[in-house]
Protein backbone atom coordinates (compact mmCIF):
# COMPACT_ATOMS: atom_id res chain seq x y z
CA UNK A 1 0.00 0.00 0.00
CA UNK A 2 1.30 3.43 -0.95
CA UNK A 3 0.65 6.33 1.43
CA UNK A 4 2.22 9.68 2.27
CA UNK A 5 3.63 10.41 5.69
CA UNK A 6 4.63 14.01 6.34
CA UNK A 7 4.73 14.69 2.60
CA UNK A 8 6.94 11.71 1.74
CA UNK A 9 5.78 8.65 -0.19
CA UNK A 10 5.99 5.43 1.82
CA UNK A 11 5.11 1.84 1.03
CA UNK A 12 3.69 0.10 4.08
CA UNK A 13 1.82 -2.97 5.19
CA UNK A 14 0.49 -1.22 8.30
CA UNK A 15 -3.30 -0.88 8.29
CA UNK A 16 -4.27 1.59 11.03
CA UNK A 17 -3.13 4.84 12.60
CA UNK A 18 -1.93 3.40 15.91
CA UNK A 19 0.40 1.01 14.06
CA UNK A 20 1.69 3.91 11.97
CA UNK A 21 2.29 5.96 15.11
CA UNK A 22 4.18 3.12 16.80
CA UNK A 23 6.09 2.28 13.63
CA UNK A 24 7.29 5.74 12.75
CA UNK A 25 7.36 7.60 16.09
CA UNK A 26 8.21 5.09 18.82
CA UNK A 27 8.33 7.82 21.55
CA UNK A 28 5.37 9.07 23.60
CA UNK A 29 2.19 8.66 21.50
CA UNK A 30 0.34 11.19 23.73
CA UNK A 31 2.59 13.93 22.35
CA UNK A 32 1.69 13.22 18.70
CA UNK A 33 -0.89 15.10 16.65
CA UNK A 34 -2.31 12.81 13.96
CA UNK A 35 -3.98 14.21 10.84
CA UNK A 36 -5.54 11.88 8.27
CA UNK A 37 -6.51 13.45 4.94
CA UNK A 38 -7.01 16.90 6.50
CA UNK A 39 -8.82 15.66 9.63
CA UNK A 40 -7.20 15.63 13.06
CA UNK A 41 -8.14 12.51 15.00
CA UNK A 42 -7.17 10.68 18.22
CA UNK A 43 -8.81 7.46 16.99
CA UNK A 44 -7.28 4.32 15.56
CA UNK A 45 -8.75 4.75 12.07
CA UNK A 46 -8.14 2.30 9.22
CA UNK A 47 -5.86 3.58 6.50
CA UNK A 48 -6.20 3.04 2.80
CA UNK A 49 -4.07 3.27 -0.31
CA UNK A 50 -3.37 6.92 -1.25
CA UNK A 51 -4.01 8.32 2.25
CA UNK A 52 -2.07 11.35 3.41
CA UNK A 53 -1.02 11.18 7.04
CA UNK A 54 0.75 13.90 8.97
CA UNK A 55 2.29 13.15 12.37
CA UNK A 56 3.43 16.18 14.34
CA UNK A 57 5.36 16.07 17.61
CA UNK A 58 4.03 18.97 19.72
CA UNK A 59 6.62 21.56 20.58
CA UNK A 60 9.22 20.21 18.16
CA UNK A 61 10.47 22.27 15.22
CA UNK A 62 10.12 19.95 12.22
CA UNK A 63 12.72 19.32 9.56
CA UNK A 64 12.43 21.84 6.74
CA UNK A 65 11.29 19.17 4.26
CA UNK A 66 8.41 18.07 6.49
CA UNK A 67 7.36 21.55 7.52
CA UNK A 68 5.43 22.37 4.36
CA UNK A 69 3.38 19.15 4.62
CA UNK A 70 2.58 20.01 8.24
CA UNK A 71 1.52 23.57 7.38
CA UNK A 72 -1.11 22.33 4.93
CA UNK A 73 -2.08 19.17 6.82
CA UNK A 74 -5.51 20.50 7.88
CA UNK A 75 -6.44 21.53 4.32
CA UNK A 76 -9.00 19.55 2.36
CA UNK A 77 -6.89 17.07 0.31
CA UNK A 78 -5.92 18.41 -3.12
CA UNK A 79 -6.41 22.08 -2.21
CA UNK A 80 -2.81 22.91 -1.40
CA UNK A 81 -1.45 21.49 -4.66
CA UNK A 82 -3.88 23.64 -6.65
CA UNK A 83 -3.51 26.95 -4.81
CA UNK A 84 0.29 26.62 -4.81
CA UNK A 85 0.34 27.39 -8.56
CA UNK A 86 -1.90 30.47 -8.27
CA UNK A 87 -1.07 34.15 -8.43
CA UNK A 88 -3.43 36.58 -6.69
CA UNK A 89 -3.16 40.35 -6.19
CA UNK A 90 -4.39 42.28 -3.17
CA UNK A 91 -5.03 45.94 -3.97
CA UNK A 92 -5.02 47.88 -0.70
CA UNK A 93 -3.55 46.48 2.54
CA UNK A 94 -5.89 48.00 5.13
CA UNK A 95 -8.56 46.18 7.13
CA UNK A 96 -9.75 44.08 4.21
CA UNK A 97 -6.49 43.59 2.34
CA UNK A 98 -4.27 42.70 5.30
CA UNK A 99 -6.79 40.10 6.48
CA UNK A 100 -7.24 38.70 2.97
CA UNK A 101 -3.46 38.47 2.48
CA UNK A 102 -3.00 36.58 5.76
CA UNK A 103 -5.82 34.14 4.93
CA UNK A 104 -4.47 33.46 1.43
CA UNK A 105 -0.92 33.01 2.75
CA UNK A 106 -2.16 30.50 5.33
CA UNK A 107 -4.01 28.68 2.55
CA UNK A 108 -0.74 28.48 0.61
CA UNK A 109 -1.59 30.59 -2.45
CA UNK A 110 1.77 30.32 -4.20
CA UNK A 111 2.26 33.92 -5.25
CA UNK A 112 0.76 37.01 -3.64
CA UNK A 113 1.14 40.46 -5.21
CA UNK A 114 0.58 43.20 -2.62
CA UNK A 115 -0.13 46.82 -3.65
CA UNK A 116 -0.46 49.79 -1.28
CA UNK A 117 1.09 53.27 -1.00
CA UNK A 118 0.54 54.00 2.69
CA UNK A 119 2.40 53.43 5.98
CA UNK A 120 1.14 51.69 9.12
CA UNK A 121 -0.14 54.10 11.77
CA UNK A 122 -1.69 53.53 15.21
CA UNK A 123 -5.35 53.81 14.13
CA UNK A 124 -4.79 50.84 11.78
CA UNK A 125 -4.21 48.47 14.69
CA UNK A 126 -7.93 48.29 15.58
CA UNK A 127 -8.60 46.02 12.59
CA UNK A 128 -5.54 45.50 10.43
CA UNK A 129 -3.03 42.66 10.69
CA UNK A 130 -0.09 44.77 11.87
CA UNK A 131 1.69 45.17 15.21
CA UNK A 132 3.39 47.96 17.10
CA UNK A 133 6.74 47.00 15.59
CA UNK A 134 5.34 47.84 12.11
CA UNK A 135 4.35 51.45 12.90
CA UNK A 136 5.81 53.82 10.31
CA UNK A 137 6.69 51.05 7.84
CA UNK A 138 5.11 50.81 4.41
CA UNK A 139 2.20 48.39 4.65
CA UNK A 140 3.61 46.43 1.69
CA UNK A 141 6.91 45.84 3.51
CA UNK A 142 5.28 45.19 6.89
CA UNK A 143 2.88 42.64 5.39
CA UNK A 144 5.65 40.93 3.41
CA UNK A 145 7.58 40.55 6.68
CA UNK A 146 4.49 39.24 8.49
CA UNK A 147 3.65 36.70 5.77
CA UNK A 148 7.22 35.35 5.82
CA UNK A 149 6.62 34.47 9.48
CA UNK A 150 3.34 32.73 8.67
CA UNK A 151 4.19 30.78 5.52
CA UNK A 152 7.74 30.87 4.20
CA UNK A 153 6.84 28.59 1.26
CA UNK A 154 4.99 31.23 -0.78
CA UNK A 155 6.46 34.10 -2.77
CA UNK A 156 5.29 37.64 -2.15
CA UNK A 157 5.95 40.59 -4.46
CA UNK A 158 5.13 44.18 -3.55
CA UNK A 159 4.43 47.48 -5.30
CA UNK A 160 4.45 50.53 -3.04
CA UNK A 161 2.45 52.86 -5.29
CA UNK A 162 -0.94 54.51 -5.48
CA UNK A 163 -3.19 52.87 -8.09
CA UNK A 164 -4.31 55.31 -10.79
CA UNK A 165 -6.24 55.10 -14.05
CA UNK A 166 -2.87 55.30 -15.82
CA UNK A 167 -1.02 52.50 -14.03
CA UNK A 168 -3.84 50.10 -13.06
CA UNK A 169 -3.81 47.83 -16.11
CA UNK A 170 -0.01 47.48 -16.27
CA UNK A 171 0.29 47.02 -12.51
CA UNK A 172 -2.04 44.00 -12.38
CA UNK A 173 -1.26 42.60 -15.87
CA UNK A 174 0.09 39.27 -14.55
CA UNK A 175 -2.64 38.65 -11.93
CA UNK A 176 -5.45 36.18 -12.68
CA UNK A 177 -7.47 37.30 -9.65
CA UNK A 178 -7.41 40.75 -8.04
CA UNK A 179 -8.89 41.53 -4.62
CA UNK A 180 -10.20 45.07 -4.40
CA UNK A 181 -9.56 46.11 -0.79
CA UNK A 182 -9.45 49.89 -0.89
CA UNK A 183 -11.04 52.27 1.60
CA UNK A 184 -12.41 55.07 -0.60
CA UNK A 185 -15.36 54.42 -2.91
CA UNK A 186 -13.70 56.41 -5.72
CA UNK A 187 -10.63 54.17 -5.53
CA UNK A 188 -12.83 51.06 -5.58
CA UNK A 189 -14.70 52.30 -8.68
CA UNK A 190 -11.48 53.30 -10.42
CA UNK A 191 -9.94 49.84 -9.99
CA UNK A 192 -13.06 47.97 -11.10
CA UNK A 193 -13.63 50.20 -14.13
CA UNK A 194 -9.98 50.07 -15.19
CA UNK A 195 -9.46 46.32 -14.84
CA UNK A 196 -12.80 45.10 -16.18
CA UNK A 197 -12.25 46.96 -19.47
CA UNK A 198 -8.92 45.15 -19.83
CA UNK A 199 -8.81 42.22 -22.23
CA UNK A 200 -8.90 39.53 -21.00
CA UNK A 201 -10.42 40.83 -17.78
CA UNK A 202 -9.18 39.31 -14.52
CA UNK A 203 -11.64 38.05 -11.94
CA UNK A 204 -12.10 40.73 -9.28
CA UNK A 205 -13.34 40.13 -5.75
CA UNK A 206 -14.27 43.42 -4.08
CA UNK A 207 -15.68 44.66 -0.79
CA UNK A 208 -18.31 47.31 -0.09
CA UNK A 209 -20.24 47.93 3.13
CA UNK A 210 -18.69 46.47 6.30
CA UNK A 211 -18.55 49.36 8.80
CA UNK A 212 -20.19 49.41 12.23
CA UNK A 213 -21.61 46.48 14.20
CA UNK A 214 -24.74 45.59 12.25
CA UNK A 215 -25.46 41.87 12.00
CA UNK A 216 -22.74 39.78 10.40
CA UNK A 217 -25.49 38.01 8.50
CA UNK A 218 -26.12 40.99 6.22
CA UNK A 219 -22.66 40.53 4.68
CA UNK A 220 -22.88 38.43 1.55
CA UNK A 221 -20.88 37.43 -1.51
CA UNK A 222 -22.66 38.18 -4.79
CA UNK A 223 -21.57 37.73 -8.38
CA UNK A 224 -22.67 41.16 -9.57
CA UNK A 225 -21.03 41.04 -13.01
CA UNK A 226 -19.48 38.32 -15.17
CA UNK A 227 -15.98 38.91 -13.79
CA UNK A 228 -16.81 40.79 -10.60
CA UNK A 229 -17.78 39.40 -7.21
CA UNK A 230 -18.77 41.83 -4.46
CA UNK A 231 -18.72 41.08 -0.74
CA UNK A 232 -20.26 43.18 2.04
CA UNK A 233 -23.72 44.52 2.84
CA UNK A 234 -23.29 47.13 0.05
CA UNK A 235 -24.75 49.90 2.27
CA UNK A 236 -23.02 50.38 5.61
CA UNK A 237 -20.36 52.95 4.86
CA UNK A 238 -17.76 54.30 7.23
CA UNK A 239 -18.92 57.74 8.35
CA UNK A 240 -18.92 60.13 11.30
CA UNK A 241 -20.36 58.13 14.20
CA UNK A 242 -19.89 54.75 12.51
CA UNK A 243 -16.39 53.32 12.49
CA UNK A 244 -14.62 50.36 10.98
CA UNK A 245 -13.89 47.60 13.46
CA UNK A 246 -12.08 44.28 13.37
CA UNK A 247 -15.02 41.84 13.62
CA UNK A 248 -17.17 43.00 10.73
CA UNK A 249 -14.23 43.98 8.52
CA UNK A 250 -12.85 40.50 9.22
CA UNK A 251 -16.15 38.89 8.21
CA UNK A 252 -16.04 40.73 4.88
CA UNK A 253 -12.35 39.91 4.32
CA UNK A 254 -13.18 36.27 5.02
CA UNK A 255 -15.89 36.37 2.37
CA UNK A 256 -13.42 37.80 -0.12
CA UNK A 257 -10.65 35.31 0.67
CA UNK A 258 -13.07 32.37 0.46
CA UNK A 259 -14.37 33.58 -2.91
CA UNK A 260 -10.77 33.71 -4.16
CA UNK A 261 -10.23 30.16 -2.92
CA UNK A 262 -13.44 29.02 -4.62
CA UNK A 263 -12.35 30.57 -7.93
CA UNK A 264 -8.93 28.92 -7.67
CA UNK A 265 -10.68 25.57 -7.18
CA UNK A 266 -12.92 26.16 -10.21
CA UNK A 267 -16.11 27.18 -8.36
CA UNK A 268 -17.53 30.22 -10.14
CA UNK A 269 -20.78 30.54 -8.16
CA UNK A 270 -20.80 33.02 -5.30
CA UNK B 1 -43.95 50.54 -22.30
CA UNK B 2 -40.29 50.39 -21.41
CA UNK B 3 -38.35 47.17 -21.31
CA UNK B 4 -35.16 48.49 -19.84
CA UNK B 5 -34.06 46.27 -16.96
CA UNK B 6 -31.78 47.83 -14.36
CA UNK B 7 -30.38 45.83 -11.42
CA UNK B 8 -32.97 43.15 -12.10
CA UNK B 9 -35.96 45.55 -12.02
CA UNK B 10 -37.98 46.70 -15.01
CA UNK B 11 -37.65 50.48 -15.14
CA UNK B 12 -40.19 52.86 -16.70
CA UNK B 13 -39.32 56.01 -18.60
CA UNK B 14 -35.69 55.08 -19.09
CA UNK B 15 -35.66 54.45 -22.85
CA UNK B 16 -34.57 57.29 -25.07
CA UNK B 17 -32.37 58.71 -22.34
CA UNK B 18 -28.61 58.48 -22.33
CA UNK B 19 -27.08 56.33 -19.64
CA UNK B 20 -25.51 59.44 -18.12
CA UNK B 21 -28.86 61.28 -17.94
CA UNK B 22 -30.42 58.27 -16.24
CA UNK B 23 -27.59 57.96 -13.70
CA UNK B 24 -27.74 61.67 -12.87
CA UNK B 25 -31.55 61.62 -12.60
CA UNK B 26 -31.34 58.73 -10.13
CA UNK B 27 -28.73 60.49 -8.04
CA UNK B 28 -25.76 58.18 -8.66
CA UNK B 29 -22.34 59.66 -7.92
CA UNK B 30 -20.56 58.92 -11.19
CA UNK B 31 -17.12 58.61 -9.59
CA UNK B 32 -18.34 55.85 -7.25
CA UNK B 33 -20.03 53.41 -9.61
CA UNK B 34 -19.37 50.71 -12.18
CA UNK B 35 -21.92 49.95 -14.92
CA UNK B 36 -22.32 46.75 -16.88
CA UNK B 37 -24.38 47.33 -20.01
CA UNK B 38 -25.69 44.22 -21.81
CA UNK B 39 -22.87 42.17 -20.30
CA UNK B 40 -20.04 44.64 -20.90
CA UNK B 41 -18.46 47.16 -18.60
CA UNK B 42 -18.87 50.72 -19.86
CA UNK B 43 -16.00 53.20 -19.39
CA UNK B 44 -17.13 56.28 -17.49
CA UNK B 45 -16.37 58.62 -20.40
CA UNK B 46 -18.83 56.68 -22.59
CA UNK B 47 -21.88 57.09 -20.29
CA UNK B 48 -23.02 60.18 -22.23
CA UNK B 49 -22.95 58.34 -25.57
CA UNK B 50 -24.97 55.29 -24.55
CA UNK B 51 -28.60 55.67 -25.60
CA UNK B 52 -30.86 53.42 -23.51
CA UNK B 53 -33.17 51.24 -25.61
CA UNK B 54 -35.90 48.65 -25.16
CA UNK B 55 -34.33 45.32 -24.25
CA UNK B 56 -31.28 46.79 -22.54
CA UNK B 57 -30.07 45.17 -19.38
CA UNK B 58 -27.95 47.17 -16.96
CA UNK B 59 -26.21 46.43 -13.70
CA UNK B 60 -25.20 49.50 -11.72
CA UNK B 61 -22.94 48.93 -8.74
CA UNK B 62 -22.41 51.75 -6.20
CA UNK B 63 -19.49 51.56 -3.83
CA UNK B 64 -19.54 52.81 -0.25
CA UNK B 65 -16.50 53.77 1.81
CA UNK B 66 -14.65 51.50 4.24
CA UNK B 67 -12.04 48.80 4.06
Amino acid sequence: MRIKINGKEKITELRDLYSIKAGYFPGNPENLVVILNGFQTPDNLQINDGDEIVLIEKGEMPEQTEFEAMLSARHTPGVYERVKKARVAVAGLGGLGSNIAVALARTGVGHLHLVDFDVVEPSNLNRQQYRIKHLGMYKTEAMQMELAEINPFISVSIDTVRVTEKNAVALFAADEIVCEAFDHPEAKALLINSLLTRCPAPKIVGGSGMAGFESSNTIQTQRVMKNFYLCGDRQTQAQVGRGLMAPRVGVCAGHQANMVLRLLLGQEDA
Amino acid sequence: MSLVVINGQQVDNAEKMTLKDYLVREGYVLSRIAVEYNGEIIPREAYGEKQLQDGDCLEIISFVGGG
